[in-house]
């Protein structure tokens, strides 16, 4: 037997023929209006320098997490002697250097690319990328500032 | 001849419908005529499993409801207008048999089989969604063959090899099953989607063309190959088997091989 199960329609009296109802538009549709080609490679060196951070960073990032927590007594041998101690070499300085760069930079252009994908507004996309750019200078500045000017025998 | 002819009439009657089981469809409805909201109706159905689901959807337009809206042409996977989703996956109705995606007990199908219109487009009414974003994106990528100098005075020739180098892409038929799959798209409708990319790499590898460096200059930005996420949706979805998502890597190969 073929039969239609009623369910619940929602039938409104206030929506007809000449007054439909007003369909729900998807968040920014592609028009003839939509930008033209800005002819840079900026996405392209995005997408690249993402792979290749990423490869440099599995190697310092579980370098780093290795010698600080796990090797030769683990977490509690930091202390500022430690730190002191591996700054006195230019290479550690390097290293950390490097890590804090393309952390932060692999990090930041992460989040720009889900920001992207998810904001739906432009004011908020646009506020949102704001407060990343600044939070990124910011931590990126202040961990080179100390890196360069840290002073073993401050008291 | 007269064989076949005894052998229907020795057929008892009470068997006639014996091949056929029930089945539910859970359609997604909306009518702005009607109301602002979509819902879900179920329609129970007596059909052969072997069907597909675009016969399940006739019998169910031209038998019980025929407001029932939703678009299809050719009714053979060539025209591509039936692309819809289908238990959650973008299909086209016009291949997918209901023996593939019905579990079933005693010829009643245990689960309803959900139908909704495609993802990431304006839906118009029940299944029939605003393609106009999609074609859009389609001809930005200027998807006809660009060439410099004279009007040769015979055909171009190909090689076989040059041909084969871009077969795989010359399958779409603009259904928009892949596009309205991908997470991006439904995220931010700017993004080309899957289904330009495919379009872009069948001229841009074919050997005749001589527009790649523009196509690829369109794909090389912000609303172009490197949103893409590889997620396989994509090649999930495709009703001509395109390897869709392995297309858009090609392009984004080339575009890194011609930039560095
Ligand atoms: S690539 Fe496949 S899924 Fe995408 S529009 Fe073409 S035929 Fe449809
Ligand atoms: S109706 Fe033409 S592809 Fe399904």
């Amino acid at each position: 037997m073929n039969k239609a199960i009623e369910t619940t329609d929602p039938a409104d009296a206030t929506y007809g023929p000449d007054h439909p109802a007003p369909v729900i538009e998807p968040p920014r549709a592609r028009t003839g209006r939509s930008p033209r080609t800005s002819r840079t490679n900026y996405e392209l060196y995005g997408w690249v320098f993402m792979r290749m951070s990423g490869i440099l960073l599995v190697v310092l990032v579980i370098t780093h997490l290795l010698i600080q927590l796990v090797l030769d007594g683990g977490v509690s041998k930091v202390s500022f002697a430690f730190v002191a101690g591996r700054w006195a070499s230019p290479f550690w300085q390097a290293w950390d250097l490097i890590m804090l760069w393309l952390a932060m930079l692999h990090g930041g252009n992460g989040l720009r690319t889900i920001i992207n994908d998810y904001a739906e507004r432009d004011t908020t996309r646009f506020w949102l990328k704001m407060l990343l750019y600044t939070a990124t200078v910011f931590t990126v500045l202040l961990g080179t500032l100390v890196i360069f000017t840290f002073d073993p025998n401050i008291s | 001849m007269a064989t076949p002819t005894l052998e229907k009439t020795s057929g008892t009657a009470p068997s006639a419908d014996e091949h056929l089981v029930t089945v539910t469809f859970r359609i997604r409805r909306f009518n702005p005529e009607e109301a602002a909201e979509a819902f879900w109706q179920d329609f129970e159905i007596r059909i052969d499993p072997k069907e597909r689901v675009l016969d399940a959807l006739h019998q169910i337009k031209w038998e019980l409801d025929g407001t029932l809206t939703f678009r299809r042409s050719c009714a053979h996977g060539i025209c591509g207008s039936d692309a819809m989703r289908i238990n959650g996956k973008n299909r086209l109705a016009c291949k997918t048999l209901i023996k593939d995606i019905v579990g079933l007990k005693n010829g009643v199908g245990t689960k309803p089989i959900s139908v909704e219109p495609i993802k990431g487009l304006t839906v118009l009414k029940d299944l029939v969604v605003d393609m106009d974003p999609f074609f859009q994106a389609y001809r930005d990528v200027m998807p006809f063959l660009i060439t410099k100098g004279n009007e040769p005075t015979r055909e171009r020739l190909q090689s076989a090899a040059d041909r084969e180098r871009f077969d795989d892409t010359t399958k779409c038929i603009l259904c928009a099953a892949c596009t309205s799959s991908c997470p991006v798209f439904w995220s931010d409708g700017q993004y080309f989607g899957p289904a330009a990319i495919v379009n872009a790499h069948r001229f841009i590898f074919d050997s005749r063309d001589e527009g790649a460096e523009q196509r690829l200059e369109i794909l090389n930005d912000r609303d172009g190959v490197w949103r893409c996420r590889t997620v396989f949706n994509c090649t999930d979805a495709c009703p001509r088997g395109i390897e869709v998502t392995k297309a858009i890597q090609e392009v984004k190969q080339a575009l890194i091989t011609r930039r560095f």
